[in-house]
């Protein structure tokens, strides 16, 4: 393989790019980057940078040293068009092809947006570009925010709004935000640290239309009630970007869809990250997005499948204080007990359930017996621990 | 220096976390006592919280990990060491001697 083509320049891109170098590939390395910026970190984006307690220098991912040694083509602000029926010519906007021998598709997610006229004072939270808006509106005086979604970004925006100062209200359709990762009792949980914020939760309602002419002055919800707004910040999820791909010889289907080595169809393209579907799944978490391209290049340099990749689903998330981590595999019914601290104390390890047999773990201010579970997940040898205080939630 | 605990008080596998700007991590691990910046260089976390193996500590968050002898990360998220600093023991009482800004003098 004499060039390979990273289409997406953010995490999982560059680690990509890390893993062909580490991994042997000293041909031409091309990466190729819709955005203006060089690869930067998101998860800071919704919490210490709106905060500003993090400058843009410390959201980069690599540093010169490392760039240099990459010894990769980059190409910044610019927008791949298609990929051709084999695979082999990256299509660039403005008409430039790239001839490559592989492909690592790492084009990631875009905020899915609400229908209707774009408003001043609406705003997703995705890229560097949608925070450095938001925080400039945000420091424009105290403002009623409307966090539309109650997930993690949502939650997280929320938070970081409210200690600016702003007045904040969440809204979110389903009867509790977090019910599909974390199950009802421990989202309910999650639901109490608004409360904590200062920030109003309403739950169970979905947002109508927006209101406003030029710039949004309300949100109109399900049930009529209207909510007055100075900003908006849309957060209800992301969609993979693979409409590039339209016209390709690639399965798209919520994502490029790979078998369990991050492998499509043509055994020289690969996928990687948000936009992958991978064994018949899509993860966007940030761990997902840094294991996956070790196999994926391992598969792309070995011409086909010699490795799978399954880890451990594992996601965190900061919001008014405090650090929730979560692991596992967890499935509705699973029964949860709380094994060490307590709920009414902010700070607690919980395992789910089933069987006897432990299949995922949540943590609030719990690092240390938290890492040691999520450790025995990963190598499946999780057990459930016997403690005194275990009883079941009662909420 | 700074008295940090008393050396029955930091067990084999324990660690403590002492509050100076920015805060420092001490540990006892593989039979030594060891002193490094508290903070990831990743991203905000406290690695006095980290799980020890050996001589490395790994970041609660992300699992980027240090070695404690020298502050330098063996694996990413992390690229830049964290700081380490000089442990002693005097009257059976840890002492931390903060290094001096930048470098990481032992």
């Amino acid at each position: 393989m004499r060039t390979v083509t990273v289409v997406g320049a953010s995490l999982a891109g560059l680690y990509a790019a890390r893993e062909l170098r580490a991994q042997g590939f000293d041909g031409r390395l091309v990466i190729v980057g819709e955005e203006s910026h060089r690869p930067y970190d998101r998860p800071p984006l919704s919490k210490d940078f709106l905060l500003g307690k993090a400058g843009e220098d410390q959201l980069a991912l690599s540093d010169v040293d490392e760039t240099l040694e990459l010894g990769a083509e980059w190409m910044f602000g610019v927008r791949a068009r298609g990929l051709d029926a084999r695979g082999r010519t990256v299509l660039l906007e403005g008409g430039r092809t790239v001839s490559t021998d592989g492909v690592v598709i790492a084009t990631g997610a875009s905020a899915r947006r609400l229908p209707g006229p774009a408003l001043t004072g609406v705003h997703t939270l995705r890229t560097l570009d949608d925070a450095r808006s938001l925080r400039a509106e945000l420091l424009r005086g105290p403002r009623r925010v409307v966090v539309i979604g109650g997930g993690f970004i949502g939650a997280e925006t929320a938070s970081s709004c409210a200690a600016l100062g702003h007045s904040v209200t969440v809204v979110e359709a389903a009867p509790l935000p977090l019910l599909p990762q974390l199950g009802p009792e421990m989202a309910a949980v999650c639901a109490g640290l608004h409360a904590r914020g200062g920030v109003e939760l309403v739950t169970g309602v979905g947002v109508a239309a927006l209101r406003g002419d030029s710039a949004v002055h309300g949100v109109e919800l399900a049930d009529g009630r209207v909510l007055p707004a100075d900003v908006v910040v849309v957060g209800i999820g992301a969609v993979p970007n693979t409409g590039w791909l339209a016209g390709s010889t690639l399965a798209l289907h919520d994502g490029v869809l790979c078998d369990d080595g991050c492998v499509t169809a043509l055994p020289q393209v690969v996928a990687v990250g948000d936009v992958a579907r991978v064994g018949g799944a899509r993860a966007e978490h940030w761990t997902s997005a840094t294991a996956q391209p070790r196999v994926a290049v391992r598969n792309l340099l070995a011409g086909h499948a010699v490795e799978t990749v399954r880890p451990m689903p594992y996601f965190w998330s900061d919001q008014y204080g405090s650090r929730i981590q979560f692991a596992g595999r967890r499935k509705d019914g699973d029964q949860v007990r709380v094994v060490e601290g307590a709920v009414e104390d902010g700070s607690f390890l919980a395992l789910y359930e089933r069987a006897g047999v432990t299949t995922a773990a949540l943590a609030v201010d719990r690092p240390r017996p938290f890492t040691r579970v999520r450790r025995e997940l990963a190598r499946g040898e999780a057990r459930p621990v016997v403690r005194s205080v275990a009883e079941p939630v009662a909420l | 220096m700074i008295p940090v605990c008393r050396l029955e008080d930091l067990p084999e596998g324990g660690s403590v976390r002492i509050d100076t700007a920015p805060p420092i991590a001490v540990f006892h691990a593989d039979g030594e006592l060891y002193a490094i910046d508290d903070t990831c260089t990743h991203q905000d976390a406290s690695l006095s919280e980290g799980w020890l193996e050996g001589c490395l500590v790994e970041c609660p968050l992300h699992e980027a990990s240090f070695d404690l002898r020298t502050g330098r990360p063996t694996c990413l998220p992390a690229r830049r060491p964290v700081r380490t600093h000089r442990v002693t023991v005097e009257d059976g009482v840890v002492h931390v001697h903060p290094a001096a800004e930048e470098g990481t003098a032992a």
